[in-house]
């Protein structure tokens, strides 16, 4: 199936489903505020951002949103419990230095999360590394091992396992690949993965 | 314009009556009066904040960030200003002479109820913003907290929720300069000569303070004024002294000593959460939207003291957007690195009035 992109993105349209219109949302690391504008446009959220970059920050508040220049993984300690419907991490866990403190944050300061992230169980991630030898390098993870800014690398089999570990509950799960939804075997075939999770009941 | 209002409760405990407030405008209520952003001048300003020669020209204007085309604009001058508002140079009518220190000492809070008489008699129920640089943040913070269903949005710009040990100490500098000057005779120099080489100096210091380094380096550096080797003596050797002084004695044709002390006490006592057990329980009940921005080189109101207003609003969860803007101008960052502010405000008002339709 075929899914409509938001600003060139099919994870930010998937996210745009998700989320009911009137919700409290955080985008953690929002960049220029794209998605977080098109929720607040189309979905009339009640919209909040985080991002470290100023430059980005600058732009995301010129475009109209409630963007807060900082870390957001030390950020999201200051926020209250519960205080958002949904707290979105769109492609950049891989990129936290302590990813599963954040996912417990997220959990804490959000009813729910949503979280996207590229697949470093792809099947093209895979034959990079044992065909080249060296830290793969494909459309999805573009960097060299020494410029890039993911530090944490997962695949679809991690996350679910970590999900099942932490006792989260994954409410809906989207795989991707470019614009088109990934039914069977993700873990190798899925681009990107988008998890809609909460805290499970103990 | 000016609009007298019969009294005016402070927070010393005293009333004064009768209040003179002034103030200009530009641009146009609209019939649904949803549009009317109030300007807060900083220490030393006045109304005159846009237009020919306006501390804000930059910013207000047709098509500039607060857009005139747009929005009602209003600047009024503080109380215990010395430029048409009510101060302590003004006549009290209890002997018929100025004030001089008979003048009460008011508060940001006393400028700011002052400044909701004045929106009353214009007929402005709710600013879409209340907006200002440094002391002008702190005035709209105080809106914000004091007033809250009368603010839609507040702009705060270098500023701070409570004046430090380091900002009350310059301020003293400046206070004790002035009072040291024998020509101040106890505040009662009205009529006769200044105290015009202690406000002098009081200025430079506060100048100093509103520079930064790079920004001193990169206009004076060590340049030497009209010569071509040290005088050897305690005339103008730098370029810097020259400007100083020059700024110093510019500034006693303008602006009224005993206005100096009374608004530097104002901002000294300013501290959003006297008696409160956290800034953070001030916002609780914030419904006003906040948009809150530095300067990187701003050491006089630093990046902290913002930091600790977005952080007490994130508690809360409240509506709060936040930016350290780069700029080599150190604390006159807001009123001469205009452009990525213009930009961000822009925006910001644009998104603060369609949210109220």
């Amino acid at each position: 199936m075929r899914v409509r992109e938001v600003y060139g993105r099919s994870d930010y349209a998937i996210i745009g489903e998700i989320v009911e219109p009137g919700a409290k949302v955080l985008d953690l690391g929002c960049g220029e505020g794209e998605l977080l504008v098109w929720l607040i446009e189309n979905k009339r959220v009640n919209g909040r951002g985080v991002e470290l970059s100023p430059d980005r920050v600058r732009k995301a508040i010129a475009r109209g949103a409630s963007v807060f220049q900082g870390d957001f993984e030390n950020a999201l300690e200051d926020y209250p419990d519960a205080a958002f419907d949904y707290v979105i991490l769109s492609e950049t866990l891989q990129e936290t230095k302590s990813p599963l403190k954040v996912l417990n944050s997220m959990l804490r300061v959000g009813k729910r999360a949503i979280v996207a992230f590229p697949n470093f169980g792809h099947w093209r991630v895979r034959m990079a590394h044992l065909v080249s030898g060296r830290a793969p390098k494909t459309r999805l993870f573009p960097h060299d091992w020494y410029s890039s800014p993911n530090i944490h690398f997962l695949t679809v089999e991690d996350f679910e396992l970590l999900a099942s570990e932490q006792n989260w509950r994954l409410e809906k799960k989207i795989f991707l690949r470019g614009a088109r939804t990934v039914k069977s075997w993700p873990n190798l075939r899925a681009e990107i993965a988008v998890f809609l999770l909460s805290r499970g009941v103990n | 314009m000016t609009i007298a209002i019969p009294s005016l409760d402070l927070d010393c405990g005293a009333t004064l009556a009768p209040v003179d407030i002034a103030y200009e405008s530009w641009g146009e209520l609209n019939s649904a009066r949803s549009n009317a952003i109030l300007i807060l001048h900083a220490f030393s300003g006045d109304s005159h904040a846009a237009g020919h020669g306006g501390w804000w020209e930059a910013m207000i204007g047709p098509g500039r960030a607060f857009d005139t085309n747009r929005y009602f604009i209003v600047c009024s001058n503080v109380l215990g200003g010395c430029r048409g508002t009510t101060g302590p140079g003004s006549k009290n009518p209890a002997t018929g002479k100025p004030y001089a220190m008979q003048f009460p000492v008011i508060t940001v809070g006393d400028m700011v109820r002052l400044q909701a008489r004045l929106a009353d008699q214009l007929g402005v129920g709710k600013w879409l913003a209340v907006a200002g640089g440094s002391m002008g943040g702190m005035q709209a913070l105080e809106w914000a907290v004091a007033y809250p269903e009368r603010v839609a949005s507040a702009i705060v710009i270098a500023a701070t929720a409570k004046h430090s040990a380091q900002q009350i100490a310059f301020n003293e500098v400046g206070r004790q300069a002035i009072v040291a000057d024998p020509d101040w005779c106890g505040g009662n120099y009205y009529g006769q000569a200044l105290p015009a080489r202690g406000l002098a100096v009081a200025r430079m210091v506060g100048h100093i303070t509103y520079m930064s380094d790079a920004s001193m380096r990169e206009k004076f550096g060590r340049r030497l004024r009209g010569k071509d080797a040290f005088g050897f003596d305690f005339s103008v050797d730098f370029e810097v002294e020259s400007y100083l002084r020059y700024r110093g004695s510019q500034f006693v044709e303008r602006f009224d000593a005993n206005s100096y002390l009374y608004i530097t006490k104002a901002m000294d006592y300013f501290d959003l959460s006297a008696g409160r057990r956290s800034l953070a329980e001030v916002f609780a009940e914030a419904k006003t939207r906040f948009l809150i921005l530095s300067f990187t080189s701003d050491w006089l109101y630093p990046t902290y003291q913002s930091i600790e207003i977005v952080t007490a609003l994130r508690r809360w969860n409240g509506d709060v957007a936040f930016c350290e803007l780069s700029s080599s101008y150190g604390h006159d960052a807001f009123l001469v690195d205009t452009r990525e502010q213009a930009e961000i405000v822009t925006g910001f008002l644009a998104r603060t009035s369609e949210s109220l339709r």
